[in-house]
């Protein structure tokens, strides 16, 4: 009798909770990226104050070349196009091209990263000698370590499309349009570091 | 798309530990992580005010007797970083947020439950280490604000464990602040409009707005910071080449509207008590919604005016004296509404209404110092003197922990079921009312006559005065006694409040105290006019 009791009685609680509520993880993702943002913003703030009122002292050297960061901001455009046309398979149930697009974009993602630490070992100054030089490491190194947990995240995305009917599929898309938003802004705050570090 | 709630997954709830166990489990219950903040944030606050304690032992007596002058940099930063980030930041926003506002939105739990509990886990462990950097090669010396090239230069690791606690706790606050949005903008039930939204909704929105917005750039500087510590990098070392103001202006960037972050809430939180118990409609609804978000605009460029010293440009120094003055424009707006609110209640004299009018009264006070300080001249001549610390104590205490206070004697009935004693609610006001003036009060005179911060020693001739403010500490420290045996008793033996012991109107009363997991028996109610009093009920939406 009491078990039959409580079961009444847990099956009248879960049709009370068996609610639907809109998706609102998409907006919390961007609340946070703009507070990501602000972290950047902040720095470049103080990049730019630097460049302002504290001038190079004699004899140090702070002298960047365009070649690769111009390089590097191409391939992570291009990666943010094939990242969108993996979104485009997937939505059509294609998930094998998908996943090819998800790896090529991944891939870009690691030449990106090569490529700058070729650019790391390459230049004539280190992270401490000048005010200068450790503000370009810390901003580019800060912006690296956004494009290492992306591509992390693309892999595991990757992973999750294997299947069709896992976790990623047409159907819920969450996962890839959270990655893929967050790939958009960390080639956004690339595009303005690469303005204000090498252009400006 | 939309989410379905699991229902399997609210069984799996059902099989937590239950009873008093469940505040120490990773809980998604929004009233769990309430309390947990609540009496996290409270424990910090007996560390922290033990702290205080020993600040005013030290300062009865002009030498550094009690203790020597670096221990004392070491409690005053303790003290200061315990008492916002561990204390007012996580119990003002978190606890009370928390608790009420997904009853207020007509919810049965926050936007995102799970990310709600790893933000409350972060701060006991920070909270901790903060604590426990005393013990290894000595804590922080360089007070909150943590200033270079004081904080490259004094003793390294207890800087960098302040470091790393202060960056978990602005991710835990970042976390909190992201919920919040989401909870109040997307989580609201159907047919709940944003104007209908109790005050203090409007307050936690505009407060995470700010922590948004304004967090991460501490979090920045702080890295910054640390490389300067640990990778001998230059950004803030003048030996270096760096550049100090520039720390400071990240800094306050953030630091201001921590001010806010501190005090935007208690306004929100005596919004809701005031017309309760004074039964009439909060007066002006529509103005202080404007307020507040005027107050989130303007204090987000304020942040210059505790700088004008550091040798700010001209301009700068006016831009900022004006957005500062500004400021008080809506913070009076609100001030003159909760008077109007009280003006001709029915007004109940009880411990919450009196922490609430202690509130207004010292809030008032804080404030018009606030004006003052903003002026440049008079600002050059008392910064960092004892004027500052009385005024921004009478903001975060006289102001912000009156109405922690309050909200305690408000809503204790609904979390527990059980009302709290009143006498000892009354005498718990009165020796902090008293204690908490003759402690700040006299320390305008102290800073108007020199006095400095931040030293173990002073010039004897402010002995006197000085030791009339540790007689005022002593009794804000008595003062905990009372509300302590209060809570402890009414818990256990307090007389039942029954659903809603003050006929209040807003949506957290409409429910069983203590409320059941999933906040309402049945759909949540459509609170339209959450402060209709003195109206017939028939009049009532």
């Amino acid at each position: 009798m009491t078990t039959l009791d409580s079961s009444k009685e847990i099956q009248k609680n879960n049709s009370e909770v068996n609610e639907t509520h809109e998706d609102f993880r998409m907006f919390g993702l961007i609340t946070f990226l703009i507070a990501d943002g602000m972290t950047f913003a902040g720095f470049f703030a103080a990049y730019l104050t630097y460049k302002a009122v504290n001038p190079l002292p004699d004899g140090a050297i702070y002298e960047l070349e365009l070649p690769i960061p111009t390089l590097n901001t191409i391939l992570l455009l291009v990666s943010s196009a094939t990242f969108h046309k993996a979104g485009k398979a997937l939505l059509k149930d294609k998930n094998s091209e998908s996943q090819k697009w998800l790896i090529f974009t991944a891939f870009l993602g690691i030449i990106f990263l090569i490529c700058q630490l070729f650019e790391y070992f390459h230049l004539p100054f280190g992270l401490t000698d000048n005010l200068f030089a450790s503000t370009f490491y810390a901003l580019t190194g800060f912006h690296g370590l956004h494009v290492t947990l992306g591509t992390l995240m693309i892999l595991i995305i990757t992973w999750q499309s294997r299947i069709k009917g896992g976790r990623l599929t047409s159907q819920n898309m969450f996962p890839l349009e959270a990655v893929e938003l967050y790939w958009h802004f960390v080639d956004g705050i690339w595009v303005i570091l690469f303005i204000i570090l090498y252009l400006l | 798309m939309t989410i379905s709630i699991d229902p399997q997954k609210t069984n799996n709830e059902s099989l937590q530990p239950k009873g008093w166990l469940r505040y120490f489990s990773f809980s998604l219950d929004h009233k769990v992580i309430g309390i947990q903040y609540l009496v996290c944030g409270f424990l910090f606050y007996l560390i922290g005010g033990t702290l205080a304690s020993a600040i005013r032992i030290e300062l009865a007596s002009p030498m550094s007797d009690f203790m020597p002058r670096d221990v004392y940099n070491q409690v005053l930063t303790l003290h200061g970083t315990i008492m916002i980030f561990l204390w007012i930041v996580p119990v003002v926003n978190g606890a009370f947020g928390n608790y009420l506002i997904p009853f207020y939105v007509g919810a049965r739990d926050m936007a995102f439950p799970r990310l709600n509990a790893v933000a409350f886990w972060l701060i006991p462990p920070s909270g901790l280490m903060l604590v426990a950097s005393y013990f290894v090669e000595g804590a922080a010396q360089a007070g909150w604000t943590a200033y270079p090239p004081l904080s490259i230069t004094t003793p390294q690791s207890g800087q960098i464990i302040w470091i790393l606690s202060v960056l978990l706790l602005g991710g835990s606050s970042i976390f909190g602040g992201i919920n919040f949005i989401a909870t109040i903008i997307k989580f609201r039930r159907p047919g709940l409009k944003l104007m209908q939204l109790p005050m203090y909704c409007w307050a936690m929105l505009g407060t995470s707005l700010l922590v948004v917005l304004s967090t991460p750039v501490l979090a920045g500087t702080l890295i910054l910071l640390s490389f300067d510590i640990i990778a001998n990098t230059g950004f803030f070392n003048p030996v270096l080449g760096g550049n100090v103001v520039v720390y400071q202006h990240l800094f306050w960037f953030y630091s201001h509207p921590a001010v806010y972050i501190m005090v935007l809430p208690a306004f929100g939180l005596v919004s809701e008590i005031l017309p309760v118990h004074a039964r009439k409609p909060l007066f002006g609804y529509t103005t202080m919604v404007f307020s507040i978000m005027g107050i989130v605009v303007l204090g987000l460029v304020v942040w210059a005016h505790h700088m004008f010293t550091s040798g700010t440009p001209p301009w700068m120094r006016l831009f900022f004296t004006i957005a500062t003055a500004f400021i008080a424009v809506p913070t009076g707006i609100k001030f003159f509404n909760w008077v109007a609110t009280l003006w001709g209640g029915k007004i109940s004299i009880n411990s919450a209404m009196l922490f609430s009018c202690g509130f207004i009264i010292n809030f008032v006070f804080g404030g018009i110092t606030g004006v003052a300080l903003a002026q440049v001249p008079f600002d050059i001549h008392v910064h960092d003197t004892y004027f500052v610390v009385a005024h921004f104590h009478y903001i975060v205490y006289g102001g912000t922990v009156f109405i922690i206070f309050s909200s305690i004697y408000h809503w204790f009935p609904k979390v527990t079921g059980k009302m709290l004693n009143e006498k000892l609610g009354i005498l718990h006001f009165v020796i902090t009312f008293i204690g908490f003036n003759l402690c700040f009060a006299p320390q305008h005179w102290l800073g108007l006559n020199g006095m400095p911060r931040r030293v173990a020693e002073y010039d004897p001739q402010f002995q006197f005065v000085n030791q009339i403010s540790s007689l005022g500490a002593l009794l804000m420290a008595i003062s905990t006694i009372p509300f302590l045996i209060n809570v402890f008793l009414s818990v256990r033996n307090g007389k039942d409040a029954g659903d809603n012991p003050w006929n209040a109107l807003t949506p957290e009363w409409l429910t069983s105290s203590p409320p059941p997991v999933e906040n309402w028996e049945g759909e949540a109610p459509l609170v339209e006019e959450p402060y209709g009093y003195g109206k017939k009920i028939s009049e009532r939406k």
